[in-house]
């Protein structure tokens, strides 16, 4: 009776695994069915060179195809049509953070802070489309991306308050089997989630988890918080992927140079060449 | 010219770091350390070494600072190549209190943040007591080669460059790098300490040597495999570099630099070799070569103890913050603007 009891329990489990599998194809590469190799200290192996390949640094919700706001950029900067990785439904925004959004969307090309080379915060630095790397180490692991050279430090063991606000957040991890569960907390209000406007306040917390799916595949989770701006927590989630070229590398992209013109060319002496 | 072009532009970062208030705050650590142990010479110094990282390297990890009061460059009054131990303390002391001296009334830096408070001044993070009297081991003189003919002709060409930008607060692109948060002018490769914040956290996984630079969040990502360099036609700030063991030391060669840097008056093509040892529990000794024919005839290097220092390093955001670029400029413009109009009425 129990062993029947205890096999129906599995097939129970097992049927649901399947099916929020089915429900959640970015969510459900077979949760649990891979162990990655481990580290040193017996931790799953998440070292390497990174980069998701989806929409959504243009848009964290599904979108259509739409021309890009700058009309001298034509097709090469055209908005490529995504089906969204937020899970559950549009984003819950306030009625007045709604609005903001709107406005946001309608200013993007004065207010995005990519535009200025900002420091992209969080989770927004995962999904750039240029890679990242982690190097992981017992105490320490370090994300270090290409856009804007943002460094992240995730604190395992020597858990902090964030001591002040700053723009990539103060991050404090720890291992759930397979799991690296990041928590970040102590963000600035001025970073965006994406070129279409998505925002967030100082009061934002992001709880990620980055569990290996293959060798060369990440599931990348995030919910994200912030009673300022939205309804209740959501939730975003997709696939990130091992960059295998041979010489894979993060190389240097320096764009505080390539916005100078467009901040401060107003500043221009008006007889200077 | 040159020199007297870079010391204006010298002058212009200095004023500019003055009223730069990071929009996020990211002092130092403020909590001075304990009295530093002088670094003995590397010469003499017993050999030490190095606990090991669970993949075998040497293991460098923790926080560091290059702190120092040595300059790069011997100075012409002197003519030996270590103080005594007296010496260099009483040297410490000296430039210590004239950097915390910047904040007393009436002096140019008076505006700045009060130095004693912040940790701005160098000798609170604490730094290894170099006996050396330059940075520079070689050539014996503690001194930078004479530059090639070469060499000369390339550092006119970019003085006369200068002068054709005109005025360094006409344009966002005629002020220096560090004031535009770019790349700080001495966070190289290779790595020397600016005025203060010269903190760096090392990191190793198997296959990484990976150094957090605190000033400007820069990151330098050290491969330790054979992976080809890139294309000569690929250039980075801080170069093309590739690492690797030998014995005690992490070798580590760039070149593909470009010429934005020119560090010394170095061309793109300079060859750069830097050898990180910890030599101590608290002490790497950090050392680099130099080799760059169409400047200098003969390589040259130096050396710069590293201290262990306390972290952790927060988010130094720069360009993010950067308020005084665009007041320096509309400053400019201002005064420009005020004595177009005093001209006008003095013609009328």
């Amino acid at each position: 009776m129990r062993n029947r009891f205890r096999r129906s329990m599995i097939v129970t489990v097992v049927m649901v695994a399947v099916l929020s599998w089915a429900a959640t194809p970015a969510a459900g590469q077979a949760r649990g069915a891979y162990r990655a190799p481990r580290t040193a200290d017996g931790k799953p192996n998440l070292n390497g060179i990174w980069q998701a390949i989806n929409e959504a640094n243009w848009d964290l919700e599904g979108h259509s195809a739409a021309p890009g706001p700058v009309i001298a950029l034509g097709a090469a900067a055209a908005v490529p049509p995504g089906p969204g990785i937020v899970e559950g439904g549009p984003i819950p925004y306030q009625p007045a953070a709604a609005a903001k959004k709107k406005e946001n969307f309608e200013k993007r090309l004065t207010l995005d802070p990519e535009i200025k080379c900002y420091l992209p915060g969080v989770p927004r630095a995962n999904y750039m489309p240029t890679p990242f790397q982690i190097i992981q180490t017992p105490k320490y692991v370090m994300m270090v991306y290409t856009f804007a050279r943002a460094v992240r430090t995730i604190y395992m063991d020597d858990h902090k308050e964030a001591p002040a606000d700053s723009w990539m957040g103060w991050s404090n991890g720890h291992w759930e089997g397979e799991t690296l569960v990041v928590d970040t907390t102590g963000f600035n209000d001025l970073s965006w989630f994406d070129r279409a406007g998505n925002f967030h306040s100082d009061a934002l917390h992001v709880v990620e988890r980055y569990t290996a799916t293959s060798p060369d595949h990440l599931l990348y989770e995030a919910t994200i918080e912030d009673p300022n701006v939205f309804t209740r927590p959501w939730k975003i989630s997709m696939p990130i992927y091992r960059r295998l070229e041979k010489n894979a590398q993060i190389m240097e992209f320096r764009c505080v140079e390539f916005v100078e013109e467009l901040l401060y060319g107003h500043l221009r002496k008006p007889t200077s060449k | 010219m040159t020199r007297r072009f870079l010391a204006s532009a010298g002058v212009v970062g200095i004023v500019v770091a003055m009223v730069w208030l990071p929009r996020v705050p990211v002092a130092a650590q403020v909590v001075p350390l304990a009295p530093v142990k002088p670094l003995i010479p590397a010469k003499t110094a017993k050999p030490w070494t190095a606990p090991r990282t669970p993949d075998g390297q040497p293991d460098l990890q923790g926080f560091w600072t290059n702190n120092t009061y040595t300059p790069l460059e011997r100075a012409k009054n002197v003519t030996k190549e270590f103080f005594t131990e007296q010496e260099a303390l009483k040297n410490a002391k000296r430039a210590a209190e004239a950097e915390g001296e910047q904040t007393e009334p009436g002096t140019v830096a008076d505006v700045h943040y009060d130095f004693t408070q912040f940790g701005l001044d160098r000798s609170q993070g604490g730094m290894a007591l170099n006996l050396r009297t330059s940075l520079i081991v070689d050539p014996p003189d503690g001194r930078i080669p004479p530059m090639t003919a070469e060499g000369q002709r390339r550092a006119a060409a970019r003085a006369e460059a200068r002068k054709r930008m005109g005025a360094p607060t006409d344009a966002v692109q005629n002020l220096p790098l560090s004031v535009r948060c770019i790349i700080m002018d001495r966070a190289g490769p290779p790595m020397l300490a600016g005025a203060y914040n010269n903190n760096y956290q090392i990191v190793q996984a198997p296959g990484y040597v990976m150094i957090l630079v605190e000033m400007i969040h820069d990151v330098r990502i050290i491969p330790l495999d054979s992976r080809p360099r890139l294309p000569q036609n690929v250039r980075q700030w801080t170069g093309n570099y590739l690492g690797r063991w030998e014995g005690e030391t992490l070798v580590v060669e760039s070149t593909n630099f470009t010429d934005k840097t020119a560090f010394q008056g170095a061309s793109a093509n300079m060859h750069l070799t830097e050898r990180f040892t910890r030599v101590a529990e608290d002490v790497i000794r950090y050392q680099f070569t130099v080799d760059d024919p169409a400047t200098w005839a003969k390589p040259w290097s130096a050396e710069v103890p590293w201290k262990k220092t306390i972290g952790p390093l927060f988010e130094h955001a720069c360009a993010e913050g950067n308020y005084a670029l665009a007041n320096t400029l509309r400053g400019a413009r201002a005064e420009e603007k005020r004595a177009a109009e005093a001209a006008t009425k003095v013609s009328k």
